[in-house]
């Protein structure tokens, strides 16, 4: 393997790894900006996915089965998801540290849930053939470089759901809402706009996609209680440093986490990278503590 | 001065029975080792080094209303930092600790030579955690960032941390920690004597820690501390700089962290990262949540409350523990949010709106 092509490798994994994250960071993004909350749970609605990825293989048969999970898991996670915000979220919708402690509790809830239902070991889903491929290229410059079709597969998902979050925002009269409760929530209730609703809606929404990305985990690696964990805290990271709810803020930020995990496992192994982008991110706070888009506002507390 | 202060607070009737129930509490404490048995006594001696560490929660959360989701990691450092001296204490000079000889180390690391020394040791447990808690504080507080954002990058704190206590298996013991521990200061720390030393150094240092924030709280520091909590852009209209005192705050709970995790290592005899990394480090929140952040004996009896238990729960059924914690977060945050402090406040305030009423009802009695 030549040292480009182990090079362009790391740089894909890192893109993949990024798409990764901003399926999990793009819900709680959503749903930040909308009542700036952080639902601590949310790296359990991947897990969720996850198993509802694993039981969903199991009852259909054939090679389409994952297709099938995906709307599965979607629905599943963002029911479960509209629950959680009915039940706990919005009635603590000022006190947003405290919902961050509820919504951690929910998380253990789940977590030992899942323990006891399916084992503390984990349960593994099996790729179909169309995806257990790797694009390899033999001859020239290149030579060694190996593009798994699921990274693939994580990819085309990720631009399909960014493209339809993106339309849905700009194209439709439910994002024309969301954009307006986002903007100034006392006058879009003025207006008519059911804001609550809204936070609903919004909020299953971005259960649902991290739903989703619990199904493409699965196809990563066993799927355990705590397969969340791991995706989460730089999930909150991205969030950060995206910048308050913006989405383009959002994928930029994923990406340069990505990245910067994927190109420092060159040369340090996975413990230091986390470090380092922990490092990174204070100090990118240190330049732009508001975040990679910050939206401009005469407001002085947000 | 402080008798003065006892006999003064005793002749005010309001801050008679508050008075009195601690005094109490401090009396138990001090009987303990010959009401409980030796099994009870070392696990109230760990709950109290939590408590330390719950004092520094109750500081920072309850009146400076910044959240840390990573006091592990300075629970941490100070466990892990008195671990290195008890390990190279324990052995003859030259000899390496066990777990180094069989990652095939040859020469004691840089890291652990300070510690050879007992008076570095006992510095570094609380002057570290401090330094560190100040550093990162500082950098992200100057920047204005605060709120969800600070509690979500101290939970990335927490979790590098453990991870890479985990991975530096040669430096640190990497899953398993640092155990086996024989001699502190020349004592065996194995003996039953020590054991008692150590639960009423624990005890003291938990009175001392409560006294000192106490009158912290009363000082000009604590008033703009909680006006910052309160308040932050209206503390900087009136011309103080929030920035300091957030910091200050922090390194304080940091070094409280950092004794309490010094404490703690003695008191179970081991250190690991299963005990400072995300999870532990949230839980020490509940613990605070449970007894009351708006009142700092809430923070020592929340600890105490849920420890043991925890201990009962987790020995009896262990898988309900995790759904009892889980639900407790989400209960007391949610219909208790002032935690039992809270509760006794309210009976407080019930009190206080009966003795109004009766004080409206009288004149009208009287006519």
């Amino acid at each position: 393997m030549t040292e480009t092509a182990f090079f362009l490798g790391q740089i894909f994994n890192g893109i993949s790894v990024a798409s990764l994250f901003v399926l999990a960071a793009l819900g709680l993004a959503l749903s930040f900006g909308l009542m700036r909350v952080i639902n601590m749970a949310h790296g359990e609605m991947l897990m969720l996915g996850g198993y509802l990825a694993y039981l969903t293989l199991h009852v259909v048969p054939g090679p389409l089965a994952i297709l099938v999970a995906m709307p599965v898991a979607f629905l599943g996670a963002a029911l479960i998801g509209a629950l959680l915000e009915w039940s706990v979220i919005h009635r603590l919708s000022s006190r947003p540290l405290d919902t961050l402690l509820a919504t951690w509790g929910v998380s253990l809830i789940l977590q030992q849930g899942a323990r006891s239902l399916f084992g503390a070991i984990g349960v593994e889903v099996v790729a179909p053939r169309w995806l257990d491929k790797a694009i390899r290229i033999q001859h020239g410059p290149l030579a060694g470089l190996a593009v798994p079709e699921a990274r693939l597969f994580i990819l085309a998902l990720t631009a399909a759901v960014l493209g339809g979050i993106a339309l849905l925002l700009t194209k439709t009269r439910l994002g024309l809402y969301v954009r307006a409760v986002n903007q100034d929530r006392p006058v879009a209730s003025a207006t008519g706009i059911d804001a609550r609703r809204i936070d609903l809606m919004v909020f299953a929404l971005g259960t649902g996609i991290a739903g989703m990305a619990g199904v493409v985990l699965a196809l990563l690696g066993p799927v355990t209680p705590t397969v969340g964990q791991s995706y989460i805290v730089p999930a909150f990271l991205v969030v950060i440093l995206g910048g308050l709810g913006s989405l383009t803020g959002t994928t930029i930020a994923a990406f340069m986490v990505g990245m910067i995990s994927a190109l420092a496992q060159i040369f340090v192994d996975v413990s230091v990278a986390q470090v380092l982008i922990l490092v990174f991110v204070i100090l990118f706070l240190q330049v732009r503590p508001q975040g990679v888009i910050a939206i401009r506002s005469r407001a002085l507390e947000s | 001065m402080i008798i003065e202060t006892i006999r003064t607070r005793l002749a005010d009737p309001g801050a008679r029975t508050p008075l009195l129930i601690g005094l109490a509490v401090v009396a138990f404490g001090l009987a303990a080792p010959s009401l409980v048995s030796s099994y009870s006594l070392t696990l109230l001696a760990r709950f109290l080094a939590y408590s330390i560490l719950a004092l520094g929660i109750g500081l920072i959360w309850g009146q400076g209303g910044v959240l840390s989701l990573g006091q592990g990691v300075f629970f941490g450092l100070g466990g892990y930092m008195l671990a290195m001296h008890l390990k190279l204490a324990g052995h003859a000079a030259n000899d390496l600790p066990d777990f180094m000889v069989w990652s095939g180390i040859a020469t004691l690391p840089l890291a652990w030579v300070p510690f050879r020394s007992a008076l570095v040791s006992v510095i570094a447990v609380i002057a570290v955690p401090g330094l560190v808690a100040a550093a990162f504080s500082w950098l992200v507080f100057r920047r204005r960032v605060g709120g969800v954002y600070f509690a979500l990058i101290t939970q990335a704190l927490a979790l590098a941390f453990s991870t890479l206590l985990v991975s530096q298996q040669s430096l640190t013991g990497g899953f398993n920690g640092l155990t086996n521990f024989s001699r502190l200061f020349g004592f065996s720390t194995n003996s039953n004597g020590f054991g008692v030393g150590l639960y009423y150094v624990t005890l003291g240092s938990t009175i001392a820690s409560y006294l000192l924030l106490r009158w912290l709280m009363a000082s000009r520091f604590g008033a703009v501390l909680r006006a910052t909590r309160d308040g932050e852009n209206r503390v900087r209209f009136l011309g103080y700089d929030p920035t300091p005192y957030k910091v200050l705050a922090f390194t304080i709970a940091g070094m409280l962290a950092g004794l309490a995790g010094a404490l703690f290592t003695l008191a179970a005899g081991v250190i690991s990262p299963a005990m400072v990394g995300v999870i532990p480090s949230i839980e020490m929140v509940v613990w605070v949540a449970v007894g009351g952040r708006g009142a700092l004996w809430g923070a020592v009896a929340g600890t105490l409350l849920v420890n043991f238990a925890k201990d009962e729960i987790s020995s009896a059924l262990p898988s309900a523990w995790l759904y009892a914690l889980g639900l407790m977060f989400v209960l007391v945050v949610t219909f208790l949010p002032e935690g039992i402090a809270g509760l006794v406040q309210l009976r407080g305030l019930a009190t206080g709106w009966r003795r109004l009423g009766l004080a409206l009802l009288r004149p009208r009695n009287a006519e």
